[in-house]
Parts: C-alpha cells; structure tokens; sequence
C-alpha cells in the first residue's frame, strides 16, 4: 500500500517543482532565524534571493556534526525553546551529544514519514507490531512508534534490554510485525528456534534499521524466520528513522524526498554526482522547523538514482550503503565515534593515552573490546585492584558511549603506535 | 624485616611467560618460589627471587610491567596444622591474608610467602610470637 500517493508517485517536474518552491522558504526562513547560516551565507557573498530552486543549492555551504558540537545544545535551532516539543540526542564526536529538536509540526511529519516506510513494508492497522529500539535519546524507538500508531497498528514499545519478555509477547499477543536492529533480529531468531517457537509465532514483517546490513543478512533473516524484511534508514540530525526505507522489489531505498533534499557528493572534491556514482549522501530538510538543515553531510557512502521503481513510486532511491566517510562504527545501532573513546580514557589517570578497539559480530550481537594499556606506576600485585580499575574503565566508556565494552588490560607499550593518523580500530564484521 | 615480592603482569599470549623467565636467567636473577595467578585475560607472575630490585630493572627496560612489593616469608615446621597455627595467629589480630604460597626449604622446614593486609604490624606479632621469617638478605644467598 501506498500511504501518501500524492508525494511518493508525483512526477518528477512536479516534484523539482515542490522542492524548489520548499527550497526557496527553507533558505529564507534559516537567515532571518539562524544566526549561524546568515554568517556562513554572509562569508561567501550568498543572498537568500541567489537560491532560486534546486539547480542552485550547490551554491549553499555544507553544514557538518562538527558544526552540531559547536553550537551545542540549542544553538542551530531555529525557533523559541517554547516552540520545541521535543529534543533528542546522538553520539557527538567528543564528550558532547548532538542534540536535536521537533517542533509539533516535526513531530507530525515525522511519524508521516515512518508511517510511508511502514506501508511500503506492508504494514497497516491489521498489524500488531513490537517496537524494539531503544526509547529515549535514541530516536529509534519513539520515531517508530509515532509511526506506528500513525497507521493504526497495535503498537507494543518493547524498547531493548529484555529478549526472553519480547519472545513471550511474540507468542501471546501474535504480533506480526516487528521494528529493530537486523544483527539483534537474527539474534531473536535463533533464541525463537532454541526454543522451538517458530511454528507458534505469527511475525510476517520486520522493518529493520539503525545500522548498515548486507542483502545476504536480509535474505538471511527472512528464510530463518519465514518473513519479508524492509531496510528503513534515518539519522537523528535530519530526523531521525523514516528518512528512507525501501518497499518490496527491494531496489533501492525510496527517500522521503518532499522532506528530504538528497545530493551525492563526490568525497574528494564535494562536487554533486550524477545518478549511480558513489559518493557521501547529503541532505536539506525541506519541511522542518525545529532545526532545519541545509546540506547536512551525513557521510554515509552510497549512491542514487532517479526512475519509477515497480512498486509505482517515482521516489528517488539509494542504493545500499557502501561504508562511512568518516571513522565512525555502528555497534548495536550505536553510533560510536573512536574519538569518544578516547576521551573517557584521556580522563582516567590510571590509563595511557594509547588504545585499540575491536568490533566483532558473535553470535549476530555486536562486541566492543577495548585495549588499554594502564601506566606501570598503577600496576599492581593483586587481582582485585587490576578487576577494580578495569570496571572503573569499563564505566567510565559506558558513561561516554551508552555501550558496554569489554576492556582488556595489555602490557605497556604493547600497542602500535602510530606516526600521523592513528589506526585505532580492527572491525572483523561484513558489514558493507 | 619483610622480604620483596616481584609481580610482573603477563598478557595470555603464547611464549610470554618464557620471555619473562628468559630476561631473569640471562641476568642470573634465580627463583627461589612462584605463583601464577590467571584470569581469562592476563596472569599474575609473583616471584621471590634473589634479587628484586634486579629483576625488577631488567624486566622494565624490556617492557614489562612490574611491581617490587612486601610479603612476609614466614618459617614453618613441614608437618600436620602448622599452617593453620600460623594464620590463626594472625586472622586473632584482624590480619587478612590477601594472597599465598608456598616457598620449600631443605629437611623439615618449609615456609609460606603471604602477602597481608598489614604487613609491618604482622611482622611484629610474628616477631613477638618468635616465629622466625626471611629477609632479602636470606633470600640472596639461596
């Protein structure tokens, strides 16, 4: 089914024409109501009159996550606090969160954008679904579940945390649909067939997000537990999930692209790419009000392209994604910068300032390890005092990243060390 | 006087006991007893050796995280409950015993290496109870 037909099968003149039209508004309103676009307009001689549709966002300057931090917590916002409703946070590159904000009417475009994703997924009021992101700062699982309530699905906010409750509501309540993370999903499947549920549950759908999965994974999950599973796609700074997700011919990934403006930009040079050229995927939200952004790098490495797909939508599609721009991990839908980590041990004087992280997947669940390397003056005799300092560690990277993380204390001096740009990481999954 | 203890901590990888055991031989720093406390991560090597200071010296410069600590080598008597004796002693004064072990002694005399919670105060109820302990002096010339 097709939630808003209007939008998602309009024709591409039209389309280039509502986004312009959006363009032009969004420009102007961001000027007069964000100091920090007026200046970086000012700086290179940009008028809001020079935007005059979608040919000319070239033009405008690219806003970054670096440019989140500093104007950390409210500062890109571009209405009164008293119009916000609603903020949620991600991972920053330091210590700092970025924070986003929803105004009512984010809201509500929001859970539009969620309930279209849901509806190419197949799912509708029939549906009782078990949302199993994390709700909170996360916008996985509350961005889910005003989508699902949007279309009038039973809608069950499971959270995470809790396996063996979300298997037993599985069964009792028949739920049929299911939002999470793929890797978990997997996990689920094997803990429904150790305990030989599979013939009692009735889940027919899983929209499955908040980190890169392969096509194998999806037909892998789909034969383990005799469904259809759907690739939804989102980032809290544009909005959160819902941004794009793909329908059942699996080609690609339709983006909301009334809200969402995408561009692929070419990593070296920055310069706009065709259709079907690998690049970082860029976007400017066309609608929001809270805290709209022009040319946001999500430094998410895909490519895109334009044409009606066999679902009837004429919506433009990214392909699945290739890597990241940037050294960022996903790990457990977690988004988890190396920098991060090395603050929470920068604050630790136990601790040298040198460290390796290692990223695996065992048994479909992400792991963290973190090698650390402690000073020899902190050294001691007894096993107690060693397991003391490597949970005080442990708690103090689970402060910064909201994971738990396995740390492994190694001989001083025992680590690489690096000339230039360290390698701190080893990711052992298949993730691209 | 108590004696010194030598801690090297050992990452659980292949050979690196042997290493440690290698840097002690080429600098004639003899083991007199050891323990190795493992977990699943890393080990604990705590020796009584000759020399500590020595094997400490030798073992920093090629890497090694090391710790030089007081432990008590009290002489015992090689037969039935004087172990228990010992530590009865010392749990009356509200002595912990964190860590020990063994440390053989020719004839009819052994001795246990234990590592307390209060080791000079230990010491001196030792000393009062006239339980004999060795030294780092006695332990150079073993």
């Amino acid at each position: 089914m097709i939630w808003n037909k209007e939008m998602e099968c309009m024709s591409r003149d039209k389309m280039t024409e509502l986004q312009s039209e959006r363009l032009v508004k969004l420009v102007n309103y961001v000027y007069n109501n964000v100091e920090f676009y007026k200046k970086k307009m000012q700086a290179i001689g940009l008028k809001p009159s020079d935007i005059k549709g979608v040919e000319d966002l070239y033009k405008l300057p690219f806003t970054t996550k670096d440019d989140l931090r500093d104007n950390y917590p409210f500062g890109l916002f571009a209405v009164p606090k008293s119009k916000i409703v609603r903020v949620h946070a991600s991972s920053g590159t330091t210590g700092k969160a970025t924070v986003v904000g929803y105004t009512k009417n984010d809201i509500e475009a929001w859970a539009e954008c969620v309930a279209r994703c849901f509806s190419m997924a197949g799912i509708s009021n029939d549906d009782i679904i078990q949302v199993a992101y994390g709700y909170g700062l996360f916008t996985g699982g509350l961005g889910a579940h005003y989508g699902a309530e949007k279309i009038g699905a039973m809608t069950v906010p499971m959270s995470t945390g809790n396996s063996k409750k979300l298997i037993t509501m599985m069964t009792d309540f028949q739920a049929t649909a299911i939002a999470c993370t793929p890797s978990y999903l997997l996990h689920l499947s094997e803990l429904i067939k150790e305990e030989d549920l599979l013939s009692t549950i009735k889940l027919k759908t899983a929209i499955c997000g908040a980190e890169p999965w392969t096509e194998e994974m999806r037909k892998q999950i789909e034969s383990s537990l005799n469904i259809s599973a759907f690739d939804i796609y989102g980032l809290s700074e544009v909005m959160g999930p819902g941004v794009a997700c793909d329908c059942k011919y699996h080609k690609g990934l339709h983006i909301c692209e009334d809200h969402f403006l995408p561009e692929i930009v070419d990593s070296k040079t920055k310069q706009p790419l065709g259709d079907n050229q690998l690049g970082e995927l860029v976007f400017t939200t066309l609608t929001k009000e809270g805290l709209p952004l022009i040319r946001y790098n999500t430094k998410d490495l895909t490519e895109m392209y334009h044409g009606t797909c066999d679902c009837g939508r004429t919506s433009v599609r990214i392909g699945k994604f290739k890597g990241r721009a940037d050294d960022m991990l996903i790990i457990r839908g977690v988004n988890v910068f190396p920098s991060q980590i090395e603050a929470a041990l920068v604050g630790l004087e136990e601790v040298s300032a040198h460290y390796h992280i290692i990223v695996d997947r065992i048994n479909n669940l992400d792991t963290l390890e973190i090698q650390v390397e402690v000073k020899e003056e902190y050294f001691t005799d007894e096993i107690r005092s060693i397991e003391t300092l490597t949970k005080k560690i442990a708690h103090a990277v689970n402060q910064a990243l909201g994971l738990n993380a396995k740390i492994k204390l190694v001989e001083p001096k025992s680590l690489t060390r690096f000339e230039g740009k360290s390698v701190h990481v080893t990711d052992k999954r298949k993730l691209y | 006087m108590v004696a010194k203890q030598l801690s090297v901590f050992i990452e659980n990888r292949q050979g690196r006991l042997g290493e440690v055991l290698a840097v002690l031989k080429e600098n004639g720093v003899n083991i007199l007893s050891l323990s190795l406390a493992d977990t699943t991560e890393y080990g604990l090597l705590r020796l009584i050796v000759n020399d500590s200071q020595l094997g400490k010296e030798m073992l920093s410069k090629e890497g090694f995280s090391t710790i030089v600590s007081d432990v008590l080598v009290v002489k015992i008597d090689h037969k039935c409950g004087s172990l228990q004796g010992l530590l009865t002693i010392l749990s009356k004064e509200n002595i912990n015993v964190e860590y020990m072990y063994g440390l053989s002694l020719d004839g009819d005399q052994a001795s246990v290496v234990i590592k307390t919670s209060h080791p000079e105060k230990a010491m001196e109820i030792l000393k009062a109870q006239k339980i004999s302990t060795l030294t780092n002096e006695d332990l150079k010339d073993m």
